[in-house]
């Protein structure tokens, strides 16, 4: 549905994104994730018809983005990572506005936005400037759905968004794409990831993998060791001054470690003893995907 | 009583009919590492701006670094550092600009300046950056200068709001090292985030629901109480249970 072909661009000497390959099927929720700068925005801009990319191609159904833009935005539900609705406009006004815009009604496509739609119905005479944050965001997913897209694109739907709400606009996207939207978002919170059917992981431009969220922790490859607890730093700089030790990483309520190849867990363990820290605590974990992306970060 | 760095005690403030903070009553104390979470809406913000100064209260007591939030926020403005993750830094001045901009706003010498400047620019490695502007710094590098230039008077207390927002894993961590480095320097953190993880790094955390704190405690006392494996799982049950109201 979506196909980056080795697409590179730059912001005079800043290299934004350096050969993005990224093909994304059809029905499918897909996650760009990564922090900021990573070059998310650039990507999302240019498949969006928003900005040119210096090399490479974009295709958007088969179609290069560039030479049918206008297929390409009649066809696209884009959602910024700004708002970017009429503050001085009613909720219904916008609404209203952006199914004209694309030749439409909210009537003849109410039935895409109705479980969304109804939170806001109660406000629909109220100025969008005037909504709190998860009801302007609400609003903006409406103004992307109303002229019935084949494709979802969100960039940072959840930055700065309660971990509550965070679940629920997740729940919410989960629900599109069973309706069959092919969903395209991008995010900084790594833990969402679990949320998507294919993800790529993105730093400094490059695409660090792609794959499933099993398949990315899947091939994390080593053995990764929780110690429980509290925060000390004195502890994390133990561990990292150990040689056997190749990383650890403060992670919630344990520290995270992995060991350099020719190290074992009963051999840690025993160092640990000597230093008087409790192993009972130490045990093997499972990676999740910030774990492997910590890993790839390091492994440049 | 006398430890406590902030103190505050039916703490109220509303606009119109709208409650935004409702009665609220804690003390943290010296070098603590404080999480203070809620869902949005809850009234952090409010809540923040007030201890920070920046807003009278409309009924209640609170004191910050000994001040009082009513009568002497101006005292309390030049013993607190702030920052916030949307503005930190001028992005059109370079390096050591911001630098002396803020450490002379925070009244610091020429002398003091130069000195905690240099050495700020030191331990960030940061060197080759400092007559660059701030633009040109990689994100991970602008949030641990923000953070370094907030402290840089040695504040008693630095209030960080959302600190860590986007910013790529190993950065944050890096910046909760230097979170630790200044509790124990003796500096208190007041420190607000979205990411669950990083609660558990807190001493002591509070959890805000319609303008009412709702639970404060140690990550550990907190899991407890509310038979949570994580602090993820206490910050769903306590913000849900309201959203079900």
């Amino acid at each position: 549905m979506i196909h980056f072909n080795n697409v590179f661009k730059n912001y005079e000497e800043v290299a934004a994104v350096q050969g993005i390959n990224i093909k994304v099927n059809s029905g499918e929720l897909f996650g760009l994730i990564g922090p900021d700068g990573a070059g998310k925005t650039t990507l999302i801009r240019i498949l969006t018809t928003l900005l040119l990319a210096d090399k490479g191609t974009v295709t958007f159904a088969g179609k290069d983005v560039v030479k049918n833009y206008l297929y390409v935005r009649n066809n696209v539900g884009y959602m910024p990572g700004t708002f970017s609705l009429y503050p001085d406009l009613t909720v219904e006004e916008n609404l209203n506005f952006f199914a004209s815009s694309f030749s439409t009604t909210i009537e003849e496509n109410y039935h895409l936005i109705e479980p969304i739609y109804v939170q806001l119905a109660p406000f629909k005479n109220r100025k969008a400037g005037a909504l709190s944050g998860g009801m302007k965001q609400k609003l903006a997913l409406c103004c992307a759905l109303i002229h019935k897209p084949e494709v979802l694109v969100l960039d940072e739907p959840t930055t700065g968004v309660d971990a509550v709400s965070r679940k629920e606009f997740w729940a919410m996207l989960k629900k599109l794409k069973e309706g069959g939207l092919t969903i395209f978002v991008s995010t900084p919170y790594m833990d969402e990831a679990e949320m998507c059917d294919r993800v790529a992981l993105i730093q400094d431009g490059i695409i660090m993998d792609t794959d499933t969220p099993q398949g990315v922790t899947a091939k994390f490859g080593q053995t990764l060791l929780a110690l429980r607890g509290k925060y000390k730093q004195a502890t994390i700089n133990l561990l990292r001054s150990l040689p056997q030790v190749k990383n650890a990483f403060p992670f919630g309520d344990s520290i995270h470690i992995t060991l350099t190849p020719t190290s074992s867990l009963t051999e840690l363990k025993k160092l640990l003893t000597t230093e008087n820290l409790d192993c009972d605590n130490l045990k093997e974990i499972d990676p999740v995907i910030e774990d492997c992306f910590m890993d790839l970060m390091t492994n440049d | 009583m006398e430890d406590y760095v902030i103190h505050t005690e039916n703490l109220n403030k509303t606009f119109g009919n709208f409650v935004a903070v409702n009665n609220i009553s804690f003390n943290v104390g010296k070098g603590e590492i404080f999480g203070f979470l809620g869902a949005n809406g809850a009234g952090k913000t409010t809540a923040i701006k007030m201890l920070c100064g920046l807003l009278t209260p409309t009924s209640g007591k609170a004191t910050v670094a000994g001040y009082d939030v009513f009568k002497q926020s101006e005292s309390i403005k030049k013993t607190i550092g702030y920052m916030s993750q949307k503005f930190s830094l001028y992005n059109d001045l370079t390096v050591w600009e911001n630098i002396t901009l803020y450490a002379g706003i925070y009244g610091l010498s020429n002398k003091e300046i130069k000195e905690r400047g240099n050495m700020l620019i030191k331990t960030l490695e940061i060197e080759n950056f400092a007559t660059k502007l701030v633009e040109s710094l990689p994100l991970g590098f602008k949030q641990k200068l923000a953070f370094s230039v907030a402290v840089i008077h040695n504040p008693q207390i630095v209030f960080l709001d959302e600190p860590t927002g986007g910013v790529d894993p190993i950065t944050r961590r890096q910046f909760w090292e230097m979170i630790y480095q200044a509790s124990e320097r003796g500096t208190t953190v007041f420190v607000t985030t979205h990411y669950m993880d990083e609660a558990e790094y807190c001493d002591r955390v509070s959890i805000m629901v319609d303008g009412v704190i709702e639970a404060l405690d140690t990550p550990k006392m907190l899991k407890k109480q509310f038979n949570a494996a994580s602090m993820d799982e206490v910050f769903l049950h306590l913000a849900r249970n309201v959203a079900e109201k």
